[in-house]
């Protein structure tokens, strides 16, 4: 089996990391590039860049930002935001990216997948997911009727715009089921309910995913410790996990992540 | 392709000089060549036949050129491949190309794998045995045993680099493998002398 992978995830707005600039001893901490060679340098598997440019020009700007990163940054990595079309991902893997991850522009017209799968394989096909707990009670539940079986703690809604707007008729499992059949080869898969808490991944949501999927999928959303990243490879079925604070604000080198990961008996390279 | 540019990006910054082409002058006076490869093996080779650079290949492999196949480009190496229907390779290296032998597991195989070296070769110098290298593919060279170089685990123990006096073939993609891969393409571009223009 491949080795289990720890992906940093950078958003870049107009060119810039948006979070987490509290490394001592770069130039310019908010240079993409210089934080992704710098995540290289410590043993980052992978790295995911997420353009978050409100504009309608964002094209150039993730263009310019893959080719930059190719120059200087000599492990694979996956473009997201902004890729709409066949030409914007045949624009940022000619730069250099590895993969392109595509989000509400799928929900809009799920036929992009199969596009993209068809014209570049599936391995370059990223599906992003953010998904949110729906309700605390299981969709069928009654006074006089007990939970359905298989069902561990509800079902997730899948939400664009940053977790503001539902998506309306889908649910993230089986969005995810979807996704892949139609060609996407990977699902990052963030629970909106946890990004930003600290708290740890969804474990039964990326479970819930791991489970329905057959392909990788990387957990994001929630790490605010090393014992998180573990849990979500052993608990929640993750193959990667993703993360941004952990690792953007000092708190612990990708180096040290491996290693915690290692020590728990997952098999990563380090 | 974006591999392209990341292959010559790689070797700039192992300090050889690279150019991108097919240009037969160009691979004629280059001190060595890199195969790249991403796609399928059927329509590479037609490309390759249709420039006349498979002849040019042969003569330079013939004449002690080093030689470096990158994933589609090491399998190109071999005599064929069993890839959409088939298709006949450069036949540098005797063997053939077929799909991995996983069961139960998922193709293309696609990450880092530990990489152990089966002997000593000046292209992986200094480079531990059991370094993880970047991996995306789901066919693999079945070759004779005294070609290999390394070889990983995915289903099966497969091959994923080669090596035969002066031609060398990588599964895995060196241009993608941190600090391991530059220093595989360093290796490289000091075996084909100071300057090490890559052209293919």
């Amino acid at each position: 089996m491949p080795l289990k992978r720890v992906i940093p995830c950078l958003d870049v707005d107009a060119g810039r990391v948006v979070k987490g600039t509290n490394f001592v001893g770069l130039r310019d901490a908010g240079d993409p590039v210089e934080l992704a060679e710098r995540y290289d340098a410590e043993g980052a598997d992978e790295l995911v860049f997420l353009d978050i440019t409100a504009s309608h020009e964002s094209r150039e700007t993730i263009v310019e930002l893959a080719r930059r990163t190719a120059d200087n940054v000599f492990i694979p990595f996956t473009i997201g935001g902004g890729i709409r079309s066949v030409e914007d991902a045949q624009a940022v893997l000619d730069a250099g990216a590895d993969k392109v991850s595509v989000n509400s522009a799928a929900l809009a017209r799920p036929e992009l997948l199969s596009e993209l799968a068809d014209q570049f394989g599936a391995q370059c096909v990223v599906i992003a997911i953010d998904a949110k707990r729906d309700a605390e009670e299981p969709p069928t539940s009654s006074p006089t009727c007990a939970a359905p079986p298989g069902w561990f703690g509800g079902s997730w809604g899948v939400y664009v715009k940053g977790g503001r707007e539902r998506v309306p008729g889908r649910d993230a499992v089986s969005w995810a089921r979807e996704a892949v059949e139609r060609g996407a080869g990977e699902v990052l898969l963030t629970s909106m309910d946890r990004d930003g808490t600290n708290d740890g991944y969804d474990l039964e949501l990326t479970r819930a995913v791991a489970d329905a999927v057959p392909v990788p999928v990387i957990a994001s959303g929630g790490a605010g410790e090393l014992s998180h990243l573990s849990d979500a490879i052993a608990t929640g079925g993750a193959d990667a996990v993703l993360c941004a604070s952990i690792f953007h604000y000092g708190q612990h080198t990708v180096a040290e992540a491996k290693e915690r990961l290692a020590a728990d008996g997952i098999p990563v390279r380090h | 392709m974006g591999n392209l540019r990341s292959v010559e990006k790689a070797l700039e910054h192992v300090d050889a000089r690279a150019a991108i082409g097919a240009d037969p002058d160009q691979v004629r006076e280059a001190d060595g060549l890199i195969l790249p490869g991403v796609g399928a093996f059927p329509r590479a080779m037609e490309r390759i036949r249709a420039t006349g650079l498979d002849d040019l290949i042969h003569e330079r492999a013939a004449a002690g050129t080093p030689i470096l196949g990158i994933c589609l480009g090491l399998q190109l190496l071999f005599e064929r491949s069993e890839e959409l229907g088939g298709a006949e390779g450069l036949g540098l290296l005797p063997g053939a190309v077929t799909m991995l032998d996983a069961p139960g597991l998922k193709v293309p195989n696609i990450g880092w794998a530990p990489v152990r070296w089966e002997r000593p070769s000046p292209l992986v110098s200094g480079i531990p045995s059991g370094t993880p290298f970047y991996l995306v593919h789901s066919f693999v060279a079945r070759v004779t045993a005294e070609d290999v170089l390394g070889t990983a685990e995915y289903g099966e123990r497969f091959v994923c680099a080669v090596e035969r006096d002066n031609v060398f073939g990588v599964q895995f993609h060196p241009e993608k493998s941190s600090a391991a891969g530059l220093r595989l393409l360093g290796n490289f571009a000091a075996k084909c002398g100071a300057k090490a223009p890559a052209a293919a």
